[in-house]
């Protein structure tokens, strides 16, 4: 690849290109759809950045911070309820501000593709007062970085680019550019007044974080990143991200003001777009972001009353909901045809454990990954599913809450990458709170859900080095679960399953099951490689 | 193209969209990743030309629809209209807990289409020596609706195959073209 070539690259291809070309050396992220290719492109393509698979996002964005303030150009990558994850350095990051650049990638996935939620991240951006971009294509996608490192050097501030799934996972054309070199000098130099966030430093840096965004607020009046393309003066519409795409392609002849930068937003530019153009439509996915803040200045436009707040939009529901036209008649053919919902892979290890689950009529406590799928037939052995370590958690709460009529019948169920992410804090609090429930670890060696990431279970770094992998055994024994309440089992091997569970269902105390069996799409690479 | 997760939807559709791309046209491909892919329904749209805003494809404006599984095909009908190229792989993937499959969908779909051409997998095989390049040789079929030249082909099919396999690819490639004169 080199400078000027014509590249058909994905969202996330294209924003690991950008991050080679703005000469960011540090990247770190959790995997998440659908941001998980970034990291994976720049591992695998710019293998002169260092890359990390962190154990979850808070601790990604925390080491992004640190390599930032010791002046590398850094990009943190997630999705968006992995932003939740790090909000809480996310909020005081604000205040600090970088050294290097450094860019949080938040993706959006409207319509939850691969997601529990549907969480509009440009909430972040307002909530912690930084500055937030949204690309329309792959090519801005890899601008955008370039763009985005610049504002974070010139403002003093981390800055976010939020994309979403048809952002990220569309391929469009790139003209790769040439990498230009960092001006920020390596090496961490004190600055306690900066970087200690105490509540008299903390004052201060506050009012220097308002100062700073109403100077990016004013400045983004002019930024080429905001564009108006004024055409048909009766019809316009202010959009960004992937819905620029569908509105060109819905209406070509009407007027676009398109916001590049999502957060802050250029007020007077609105204004003199608005002043122009007869009726006005807001064009965004998921929450009137841009509609309320042009109502807040005072401007009539039209957007959520016509548009739906839930889901994707494509260029036929922006047409319909602008014209009021019926849908165009389509062929019809009038055979039922069933659901394909996705499932458990033939010879998944985690299949017998949930037969073994549902057979026992247990409640389950579940959580986030391909195991999730053990909710739908035939296995119908899941209860809960909220959020990255939530199965451990909340069998707690409600053992606690059912109290002396607690049958012991509640079986928390955690994959081994998401136990890493948030499952350890929750097994210490069990331990610690004194709970009697039986957390069972499914450990397939890998992070499949998202491609099969190595992770702090699997022994491997992201470049597939080995490393320290974590020891169960040791971990139950150090937070206090005695070993006769602990098993390690053969995801193949029914009844050693089936005694560990109703064994230690029926124990006292906080039972830990591991239930370990390889992914059975990495047993398939494995038995193609050993071919070759 | 539409199928089942797992058939191969997504190299495939890669191969046609860089041979857009070699062939000088503006390209933008969607598809989605993740969770809905573990034996559930795929799709992807592919869209070139001098200019392409939109990688998703309006309702009723495919031209051509390459289908790898039968009832697939249906799922997708408010994007096709009664002029769009079919090429319907009489290929069936029962979903989980499904034992009794859709009857009749080729007859309906010739029916309806025209322009539809049903493939016999175990045929196309056949002439290829190996399942594996099934998608392949229905790449040769589908550039045969295009106007990509056969370098832009050959260089798309050469960056996407994996290493040691393009000439078996190739080959399939030329098979596939042949097998627009026996529908």
């Amino acid at each position: 690849m080199k400078t000027g070539d014509i590249l058909l690259l994905s969202g996330n291809e294209a924003i690991a290109r950008g991050a080679w070309e703005s000469d960011i050396s540090v990247c770190t992220g959790y995997p998440g759809t659908p941001s998980t290719e970034i990291l994976e492109t720049i591992t695998a393509d710019y293998r002169d950045i260092y890359t990390e698979w962190s154990v979850n996002e808070k601790v990604a964005f925390e080491v992004g911070i640190g390599a930032s303030l010791a002046g590398a150009r850094t990009l943190v990558t997630m999705k968006h309820v992995g932003l939740n994850v790090a909000a809480d350095p996310l909020f005081t990051a604000s205040y600090i501000g970088i050294k290097g650049g450094l860019v949080l990638v938040a993706a959006d996935d409207p319509a939850m593709h691969s997601s529990q939620n549907e969480q509009d991240s440009r909430h972040y951006a307002v909530a912690a007062k930084l500055p937030m971009l949204e690309p329309s294509d792959s090519q801005e996608a890899k601008d955008f970085v370039k763009e985005a490192v610049l504002l974070s050097e010139k403002y003093d501030t981390p800055v976010i680019l939020r994309t979403t799934t048809r952002i990220s996972h569309s391929k469009t054309v790139v003209e790769a550019g040439d990498r230009s070199s960092s001006p920020i000098a390596k090496g961490f130099v004190k600055n306690i007044q900066k970087y200690v966030m105490i509540p008299a430093f903390a004052r201060k840096r506050h009012a220097e974080v308002e100062k700073r965004m109403t100077q990016m607020g004013k400045a983004s009046n002019t930024l080429s990143l905001n564009r108006i393309e004024l055409a048909d003066i009766s019809l316009g519409f202010i959009t960004s991200g992937i819905c620029y795409a569908y509105v060109r392609e819905a209406f070509p002849n009407a007027s676009v003001l398109k916001l590049g930068m999502v957060y802050p937003m250029p007020d007077d530019l609105i204004r003199d777009y608005c002043s122009k153009i007869r009726n006005v439509y807001i064009v965004e996915e998921l929450d009137p972001h841009i509609e309320s803040h042009i109502k807040s200045i005072g401007i009539s436009v039209q957007g959520k009353n016509v548009f739906p707040n839930v889901g994707e939009f494509d260029p036929d529901i922006i047409k319909r909901a602008v014209t009021k036209e019926p849908p165009a008649k389509t062929v019809s053919i009038t055979i039922n045809i069933p659901n394909r919902p996705p499932s458990l892979c033939p010879g998944c290890p985690h299949r017998k454990v949930f037969s073994i689950l549902h057979k026992l009529g247990v409640y389950v406590t579940g959580d986030i990954g391909c195991y999730t799928l053990g909710v739908l037939p035939p296995f119908s052995a899941m209860d809960t599913c909220v959020d990255m370590g939530a199965s451990i958690t909340i069998a707690q709460g409600i053992e606690v809450a059912e109290g002396k009529n607690h049958k012991q019948n509640v079986v928390a169920v955690i994959g081994d990458s998401t136990f890493a992410h948030s499952g350890i804090t929750g097994l210490l609090n069990a331990a610690y709170n004194q709970r009697n429930i039986l957390v069972i670890i499914l450990d397939n060696g890998t992070t499949a859900m998202t491609g099969m990431q190595p992770n702090p279970l699997s022994g491997e770094t992201i470049r597939r080095n080995p490393t320290v992998s974590l020891d169960y055994r040791k971990l139950a024994q150090a937070i206090g679960i005695p070993d006769e309440n602990f098993r390690m089992t053969d995801a193949y091997n029914d009844k050693e399953i089936e005694d560990a569970v109703t064994g230690l269902l029926a124990k006292k105390g906080l039972s830990l099951v591991v239930v370990k069996g390889l992914c059975v799409i990495v047993q398939k690479r494995k038995k193609k490689s050993d071919h070759v | 193209m539409v199928g089942v997760g797992g058939q191969g939807i997504v190299l495939a559709s890669d191969i046609i969209s860089l041979a857009a791309l070699y062939a000088r046209h503006d390209v933008k491909k969607s598809e989605i990743h993740g969770m809905s892919q573990r034996g559930g329904s795929v799709f992807s749209h592919i869209r070139f030309g001098k200019k392409v805003y939109s990688p998703v494809i309006p309702e009723g404006e495919v031209d051509i629809l390459v289908s790898l599984e039968e009832m697939e095909t249906l799922r997708w009908l408010s994007y096709v209209n009664s002029d769009t190229k079919i090429i319907f792989t009489k290929t069936r993937i029962n979903p989980p807990n499904v034992t009794m499959y859709p009857q009749n969908i080729d007859q309906e779909i010739t029916n309806h289409f025209g322009n539809s051409w049903v493939i016999e997998p175990s045929r196309v095989n056949e002439k290829t020596g190996n399942a594996k390049f099934l998608n392949t040789a229905l790449l040769g079929l589908v550039s045969t609706c295009l106007d990509f030249s056969d370098e832009a082909w050959r260089r798309s099919i050469h960056g996407n195959v994996p290493d040691g396999t393009f000439e078996a690819n190739l080959a399939a490639f030329t098979t596939g073209k042949s097998l627009a004169k026996d529908n």
